[in-house]
Order: C-alpha cells, then structure tokens, then sequence
C-alpha cells in the first residue's frame, strides 16, 4: 500500500512577504519540496536604467521594508567601485554604526516576534505575551534601540535618508550619538540573557553539511563592507566583481523558481551560520564568551539553531555599536565624491539574512544602464528546498499539524526576505488565488 | 467617515493585508514597541500573516489596512474581496495610496520589463501598470509615506477606534521643517527640494539630513508643482533631471505624473 503524505501551508506566515511550501513524501522518499512565491514582482532592475545612479539607494531600499540598509549600502559601495571612489575609515565606522542598527532592529524581529513562538508552540509573539510578557517586551524594547540607533544615524528605521553614494548625507553631532550610549549599554546585557533564552529552546533535530558563503571584511566580522567573498569547503576566496561567475541562476524544474548555486550546482548557504563559520574568531570578546557560555560550535549543522546564532549575532551588533557611540568623533567629511566615469561595479554587504550583492554599469553622464541584485534569500532557495528534503522522512513519525509546522519553521529559520527576492525570482502565479493557511 | 461615524464596537477585529509592497508600512505597526501589547488588547489583531500564524483570511473586519499597490490581477481580485468585508479601509503608505516606487514602469513597455529581469518571461504575470487601491474599490482614509509614520498610524487607529475623524494635518513639508527650525536647503544652498509640494508627515527628515525632501508622502493638496518647477530650473536643474524627481516614490500620483510629464515634453 503507497503511503503519500503532503505538508503544505499556502500562506506562510511570520516571514517577510507572501510565500507557500509543498512537501510530498511518498513511501518514506521525499518526491517533491518547494518553496514558491506569489509576491508579485516589481522590476527594479529595470526601472533604475535611466535613473541617477544617485538615486539608486532610495529606490533600492524600497526593495525591503525590514533591511533597506543593506540595499543601499551593497548599491552604494556597487557605484563607488564604479566611480573609483573610496570612502574613508570615519565614514566607514558611521556606516557600520547605522548597519549594527539594522542588525539589532531585524534580529531582534526575527528572534523574538518571528522565530521565538515556533520554539515556544504560539502562534504569534502578542499571543505568546501572555504567558512572557517580559520575554516579548524584552524583544519589543531591543528592536526599539536598533530603531533608535538608525534614527539618529540616518531619520527613520524604514527607508532611511542619510545613506548615499559616497557615505552618508550629514553626520550626527556627538552629543546625538552620544544619547543612545546607555541604552546600546543595557541592550548589549540584555542581549547576553537572549543567547541564554534561546539556547535553552527545545531544538529540532537536523543536520546539514553546508557551503557556506560569506562577505570577507578585512580583520572585522562582516557588517557594512565585503572585501570578498569566501567560501567553505575549500572553494576559496571570491572576488566581489566575479561573483556572477562563481555562482548561478538557473530555473528549478519543479518550482519554476530562480534560484542561485554555484556553478557546478552546489546549494550553498549564506546568513548567520556561513558568517559565524567563517568569521567566529572576528566577534567581539563579548559574544565568543556568549558562544562558549552556551557550548555554540562555530559550524552549526543545524538549521533551526539558527536562531542561537542570531541572537550571538545580536550581542556583537551591540557590543560593536557601543564601541563606535564610545569612540565617536565628528568626520571632517561624512561622505567623498568624485567625477562622474562611465564605469562598471559591484558591491556586497551582510544583510542580517545574508549576503547582498549587486552590479551596475553606468554612464559617463551618472545614468545607470544596467542593474543587477542578488538578494539573500535567492541565495538560500535551492538550500532551503535542500533542507526541506533532509527533514522530509523524520515527519513521517509526527501527527500531521505538528509535522506541517515543523516544516514551517525550518523554512523561518533561514528569516526568508520573500519581498526582496521577488523582483529576482520567477513567480508561480496559479490561476485561483487560494490563500488560506 | 463623518456622518457614518459611530460608536466603535467592543475590540473591533484588525485585519492587515499586503499587495505589492516591501512590508516597510505594515511593520510600522510592529515598530509600535511601546504601543503593540497595548494596542492588542483593546483590538483583535485577527489577520496580520507577518505577525502571527493565527489568520483569518475570507473573515469580516471592522479596520483593514491595506499596504501595496495592484500589479497583478489577483491582486484586484483580493482587494474587490477585502472590501466587501471590511467596515473601514485604510490604505497605508505611497504604494497604496499612489501606486508606489514600481508604478514606474506605469507608461513603459512592460513585456520588455519582465524580460530584462526575468529568464522565463512565460511565467511572469503582472499588470501594465501598477496602481493605488483607490483606483479599484472606495477608500476609507489614506495614510501617506514611504513607509508611514508611526505616530500617524497610531493617531488613525485611535481615531477610529473611537470613532473621530483622524486628526492628520493636509500642510506641506515646508511647515514641518519651519517648526522644526531647519535652515532652508533650498534657499539657503540651492539644494533642488520638494519640499513645498509634498505632503507633511514624515518630520523633514531630507533637510535635517542636509539634502533636499524627494517626495516620499507624495502631493499635498493642490501642490504647485508649475512654480516649484520654474524654482528648480532657474537654480540650474535640468527639464530631464526635473521630470525624474517627480516621478520618484510617488511618481504615480496624478499631481506628480503630470508635471513629470511637461517636463519630459520639454526635454524632448
């Protein structure tokens, strides 16, 4: 007698943007795994032909409403390269305080109000208030201060002003900067108690060989800048301006989708587990002693335990925020310019979900000819369909609803940023828009 | 609203919907840190995928707001369907409300579109334009920004919940920024600035942040753009440059699209 079971959820919730998931295990072999998106697209790529390439990060940061630091910062360094511009090591520093905001905001969405309820059976973060109000209102108040932290750097935590070709806009006075050194203090402690909280968590079991890919930024943990890339594996060091080459797109027949491997079709993984493997020795002392408090591996095989990674993560963002609140001085300039060049460039920053990279080529007259992005979450698709397969035969033994959200939350492990991967991906629009969970 | 306004009922049900968007306003709400546990006591938050896995799709709302804008055609088909079962609908921010940053490909060869960014153009449905919701059902109140702000949307939830009109000020960003005792980017370092003909609200962040406002509330009631126009250019700002400035974020506001489109007129 065949034994067919399928997992689906045709609404995925908690996640950034609209996506669903099939899992179809026949006879105890997985048959069919997919995530497939019915975002609609929204064509930046071409839509920024023609445009300043000084407009470029504002329309870019529309991309994603959780990380637009990231799109404007892999834009800008994109077009400096381009330009032949170098920003200097103050501009740097500000730009990786106003990106540390951006970590601290999104992982601690992610951590506490998206992730945390799957571990702790809610349904949501509000619903799971009522027996952990300060385990929430702990969350609520970290996301708050990375909020606070690109307030003062760039106006507003979405869609931010101050980040443009060449640095940012105007830099804040010390005495502004200076205003959040104690809350980036005591959000450093608490984020301590976070890698503690979730370390505890009943994990799921899972275990995957990951290649691992992440920026390489000089001595420092990746945040603001990728030098290179570097993969696990003994793949080696990639050079941003070749990363086209080292990694593919190509379409999954069963899905219809976009997705990204590398050139021999190998699956690989980018976001807080290929950083920290990378990069462990480059946290702040204060996050090693974190990660060896809870006994963290710096290779973790097990995607749901992505969530103890971001929650190290968490700590460094604020240990490293607080170093440059401490150490702030105002820079004599707070962005470089040059002269417009016809030009080609590519930049990549560290996303909190992963790594971003994009190309352009522009004119000699500033106008963008061609774009191209490559968001994280297009990166991690074919690894997450991947991880859909390995954990396929172990539900086999759990009742069905906990099975489905089983699933579920491995897709939510890797913080899939379904909205930016949208304007990449191909859709699979079915003809009845059927969108119950 | 007005004369439909009445006493709100006992924890009016909440519902959040998405079209196509970056999510930037809907996690506005979550960015309530200080508000959100309150907020969800005295509203059932009953549809909000991108907070809570308990949803309620086909259900009835007292509020729903609506981010994104139409570019697909189920997602017309969604919204005629939200309307139908929602007392009060709110749409949040510049995609909702004007179409938002994709609506420029609204006027071009969209086909070409699909195949500059996709392998298999064969799969990809999308309108030919990118509209607001309000092209498409009745809207109850329209919150502006790219994304909205946060105090605006907790003054339209309050309101509502008691059942007042919101009390949002139609000024242009110019107000904001006299208040907050900026200096004038535009007069003061020529710094070409839309500030005169864009909708309050998001605090003049542009000029406090030495660079002139690019449009993200979209026009502000009768805008004179014409004038502000002839402003920039005697600064030296070119039709071309002009006409992209205004068909930005909001560039499918009407008010916006048709000035960007004089100047492209006079470019060519």
């Amino acid at each position: 007698m065949t034994d067919e079971r399928t997992y689906r959820v045709d609404l995925m919730t908690r996640v950034e943007g609209e996506g669903r998931f099939v899992l179809r295990v026949k006879d105890g072999v997985v048959i069919d795994a997919e995530l497939s998106i019915f975002e609609a697209p929204r064509f930046f790529e071409a839509f920024l032909r023609g445009r300043s390439l000084f407009e470029v990060p504002d329309l870019t940061a529309r991309i994603c409403g959780i990380c637009p630091i990231a799109y404007q910062m892999s834009s800008a360094r994109a077009l400096e390269a381009a330009l032949g511009l170098v920003p200097t090591p103050e501009i740097e520093r500000l730009r990786r305080a106003i990106y540390c905001g951006e970590w601290i905001e999104s992982h601690a969405l992610h951590v506490f109000m998206l992730h945390a309820p799957d571990f702790l059976g809610y349904e949501s973060a509000i619903e799971m208030a009522r027996d952990h109000r300060a385990i929430v209102e702990r969350g609520l108040r970290l996301k708050k201060t990375g909020n606070r932290l690109i307030e003062i750097l760039g106006g507003r935590p979405s869609h931010p002003v101050s980040p443009r070709v060449g640095g940012l806009s105007k830099a804040p006075t010390v005495a502004a900067l200076r205003a959040i050194r104690d809350e980036l203090a005591r959000g450093l402690e608490e984020s301590l108690e976070t890698v503690r909280l979730v370390a505890r968590f009943p994990m799921p079991e899972l275990e995957v060989d990951y290649v691992f890919a992440s920026c390489v930024s000089g001595d420092a943990y990746p945040i603001e800048r990728g030098d290179a890339i570097v993969l696990s594996g003994g793949r080696g060091v990639v050079p941003v301006a070749s990363w086209d080459r080292e990694m593919i797109e190509r379409h999954a027949p069963h899905s219809n989708a976009l997705q990204a491997t590398l050139a021999d079709g190998t699956p690989y993984l980018c976001g807080p587990q290929a950083r920290l493997f990378h990069h462990a020795e480059k946290l702040h002392p204060v996050a090693r002693d974190a990660m060896r408090e809870v006994g963290l591996p710096r290779e973790v095989k097990n995607p749901y335990r992505s969530i103890v990674v971001r929650a190290v993560e968490l700590v460094h963002a604020f240990a490293e925020a607080l170093a440059l609140v401490e150490r702030y001085e105002v820079p004599e300039r707070s962005y470089v310019e040059g002269p417009l060049r016809a030009g080609v460039g590519a930049g990549a920053s560290e996303a909190p979900r992963g790594l971003l990279w994009h190309r352009y080529e522009v004119s000699a007259d500033g106008s963008v000819v061609s774009a191209r992005i490559v968001p994280p979450t297009s990166q991690n698709q074919a690894r997450i369909e991947a991880d859909l397969r390995a954990l396929g035969p172990s539900l086999l033994a759990m009742e069905h609803g906990a099975a489905t959200r089983r699933a579920e939350q491995l897709i939510r492990s890797y913080d899939p940023c379904i909205s930016c991967a949208t304007h990449f991906l191909d859709l699979r629009i079915e003809p009845t828009h059927e969108g119950s969970a | 609203m007005g004369s439909e306004a009445h006493a709100p009922p006992a924890r009016p049900r909440l519902g959040v919907f998405k079209l196509a968007s970056c999510d930037g306003c809907q996690l506005t709400l979550i960015g309530c840190e200080d508000e959100l546990l309150a907020l969800s006591e005295k509203v059932d938050i009953a549809h909000f995928p991108e907070a809570s896995s308990r949803t309620d799709v086909h259900g009835r709302f007292d509020v729903a707001l609506v981010e994104g804008s139409v570019s697909a055609e189920w997602q017309r088909e969604e919204l005629l369907s939200i309307r139908e079962r929602s007392k009060l609908l709110v749409t949040i921010g510049a995609c909702a409300t004007s179409g938002g940053v994709q609506a420029l490909r609204n006027g071009k060869d969209v086909s070409e579109f699909v195949r500059a960014v996709y392998a298999s153009p064969a799969y990809i449905s999308t309108l030919d334009r990118s509209t607001p919701v309000s092209a498409h059902v009745s809207v109850d109140y329209e919150l502006r920004g790219c994304p909205i702000d946060k105090h605006q949307l907790l003054e339209v939830l309050t309101a509502l919940l008691v059942g007042r009109r919101p009390a949002i000020r139609d000024e242009s960003v110019c107000m904001e920024c006299k208040r907050r005792g900026n200096v004038c980017v535009l007069v003061a370092h020529g710094e070409p600035c839309l500030g005169p003909v864009v909708h309050a609200g998001c605090g003049a962040l542009c000029p406090r942040f030495a660079r002139g406002c690019y449009g993200c509330f979209g026009p502000k009631e009768s805008p004179a753009t014409a004038a502000l126009a002839a402003r920039l250019k005697e600064l030296g700002v070119p039709a071309a440059d002009l006409a992209r400035r205004f068909r930005s974020i909001s560039g499918g506001a009407p008010a916006f699209a048709d000035e960007a489109a004089k100047q492209e007129l006079e470019h060519d």
